[in-house]
């Protein structure tokens, strides 16, 4: 069911990530994942695609530290975890700069450097100039490229995205999607991208992850062909289209 | 909020370089917004002609003085508004000790509460209780303790004015956003740098709130403390009811109207103060 892999992405400097037949069961006795074992290495961009309430951010939640794991194991070797949540989560009284720079100056780095640090994200994410504005001057897509930055400014070995654009409308979506194929092809961070639209997990990837809900656990695993950068023409490919139909396939058989 | 895709919504307001015509706008927009008040108002002091001149005859007329012999007969009596002005002063002093001690206990109370859900379990219930008890009640033994001079009168403006302050303080530390504590516990931010830079700005908002009803049961603390007290140097409270007892209805109308005024104007400033910390960034749904 596999999709074989052409030689398009860079080759893997090892893994950043390693779930190994991972569980998690709440006190309350929900079963929210079972058996998962998913590998994330340097220049990887992996997926999940769920339903929701399928257990995807808790997956993210227990790469990050925010949640233990009850069964299985884990192995982060990223030194640097980048975490951008489903909301943009900036501080409303801080300045872009400011929350920005955030993260660095929770972590104690020097004032100079994170400054300089938060001077390179905002660049990248392109909102130079909106230095001194509040979140709540800026559109729903500028704020998530602020999140974006500040967790730019860590240098990530490892990215963890919650569905980062869902509450976006399409085209903003869409804007935010390539930027962040623009990034991934410079700076060739691992990635573990949770989302529940198919075409944005085949799009930005280069594996997809199906999950099935109720304990969350994985069906189908595949690998995506495309060459980065990628370009919106290839959404309209027959092998874009094709994948696109097989992941779907595969997440409805799982949720029936 | 209004969300634009890619587009700034708002511009800092204080850069609007004004333009004649723009201003005007802006002062007939201001105009419009004081023209309903200011009609109330005049309907208000007509009300007050009639009982006066209408409902109240010669004799009887001393219970509601038409507005001019207020102003008249005691904003324009020297002696009468020293003695108003002194005892207001006093008040105002009495109202602010009582006010910032009541803050500080108030938000290390609240600030203590938010740091454990036990020191929350053991203090709550007695926030509550000072909230219930009628504070006027325990007038008498304040005094009895205390004597009646300053100090008694400040302990009575501290009870009466923590509980908003208590209450909303801890309801704004308790109120930041799940992701946002995420964020700092993914930082290993410690308890300190998570109160300094997240839990208290995020609260600042209801902070504000508290600190807007506190102020004005502060000057009630003041006035009605003193009503009771009625030794010592003479407040705001004491002359009320020294001009009651001598019938100086004139002179009693103005400085109830003074002890409003006093209460007014603490409310407006501690919205204003609450607009300019956290107006820029705070979006109320009621502005």
């Amino acid at each position: 069911m596999a999709v074989p892999a052409a030689a398009g992405h860079a080759p893997t400097t090892g893994s950043v990530l390693g779930f190994r037949d991972l569980g998690k069961t709440f006190p309350d006795g929900t079963t929210a994942l079972e058996n998962v074992d998913l590998d994330v290495a340097a220049g990887d961009f992996v997926t999940v695609v769920g339903p929701s309430g399928c257990g995807k951010s808790t997956l993210l939640r227990i790469a990050s530290g925010l949640e233990a794991a009850t069964a299985g194991t884990m192995e982060v070797s990223a030194e640097r975890i980048g975490y951008v949540f489903q909301d943009a989560t900036l501080l409303p009284w801080r300045t872009v700069r400011q929350n920005v720079e955030l993260l660095a100056e929770l972590d104690g780095t020097p004032k100079a450097e994170r400054a300089k640090a938060a001077t390179a994200a905002i660049e990248l994410v392109g909102l130079n100039g909106f230095e001194d504005h509040l979140p709540r001057a800026l559109s729903g897509g500028m704020r998530m490229r602020v999140s974006l930055a500040r967790s730019l400014t860590l240098a990530p070995g490892l990215f963890l995205f919650d569905e980062p654009f869902g509450a976006l409308d399409e085209i903003t979506r869409e804007r935010l999607n390539d930027e962040l194929i623009g990034l991934f092809s410079s700076q060739r961070f691992g990635a573990l991208f949770i989302t529940h639209s198919v075409s944005e997990a085949v799009y930005l990837s280069t594996h997809v992850l199906v999950m099935s809900g109720r304990p969350g656990h994985i069906v189908g695993r595949y690998e995506v062909p495309f060459d980065y950068p990628r370009g919106p023409e290839v959404r309209f490919t027959p092998e874009f289209a094709a994948l696109c139909g097989e992941v779907s396939a595969a997440l409805r058989e799982g949720h029936s | 909020m209004t969300l634009i895709e890619d587009h700034v919504v708002t511009s800092t307001p204080a850069s609007t370089s004004a333009t004649p015509a723009r201003r005007a706008t802006r002062l007939r927009a201001r105009l419009r917004g004081w023209l309903p008040p200011l009609g109330v108002f005049a309907v208000i002091i007509g009300i007050w002609y009639v009982i006066s001149y209408v409902v109240l005859d010669e004799q009887r007329r001393f219970l509601m003085p038409p507005p001019d012999k207020v102003i008249t007969e005691a904003l324009l009596d020297p002696i009468a508004m020293e003695r108003m002005s002194v005892a207001l002063l006093r008040s105002v002093q009495v109202a602010f000790t009582g006010l910032g001690i009541a803050i500080v206990i108030g938000m290390a109370w609240a600030i203590g509460m938010s740091q454990a859900r036990w020191v929350e379990r053991s203090l709550f219930p007695y926030a509550v209780v000072l909230q219930c008890i009628p504070i006027l009640a325990l007038v008498p033994l304040i005094g009895f303790w205390f004597d009646f001079g300053f100090v008694s009168r400040v302990i009575v403006c501290v009870l009466i004015s923590l509980f908003p302050i208590v209450s909303n303080t801890l309801f704004g530390l308790q109120s930041v956003d799940r992701g946002h504590h995420d964020l700092f516990t993914l930082h290993h931010a410690s308890r300190w740098t998570r109160l300094r830079k997240l839990e208290l700005p995020a609260a600042l908002p209801a902070i504000f709130a508290g600190l807007r009803i506190s102020a004005g049961l502060s000057v009630i603390g003041a006035i009605v403390g003193d009503l009771f007290f009625k030794q010592g140097d003479p407040g705001l409270g004491i002359v009320i009811d020294n001009y009651r007892a001598r019938l100086q209805s004139p002179e009693l109308f103005m400085a109830i109207i003074l002890a409003s005024l006093l209460g007014v104007v603490v409310f407006w400033f501690f919205g204003w103060l609450g607009k300019r910390v956290v107006g820029a960034w705070y979006v109320n749904e009621r502005a």
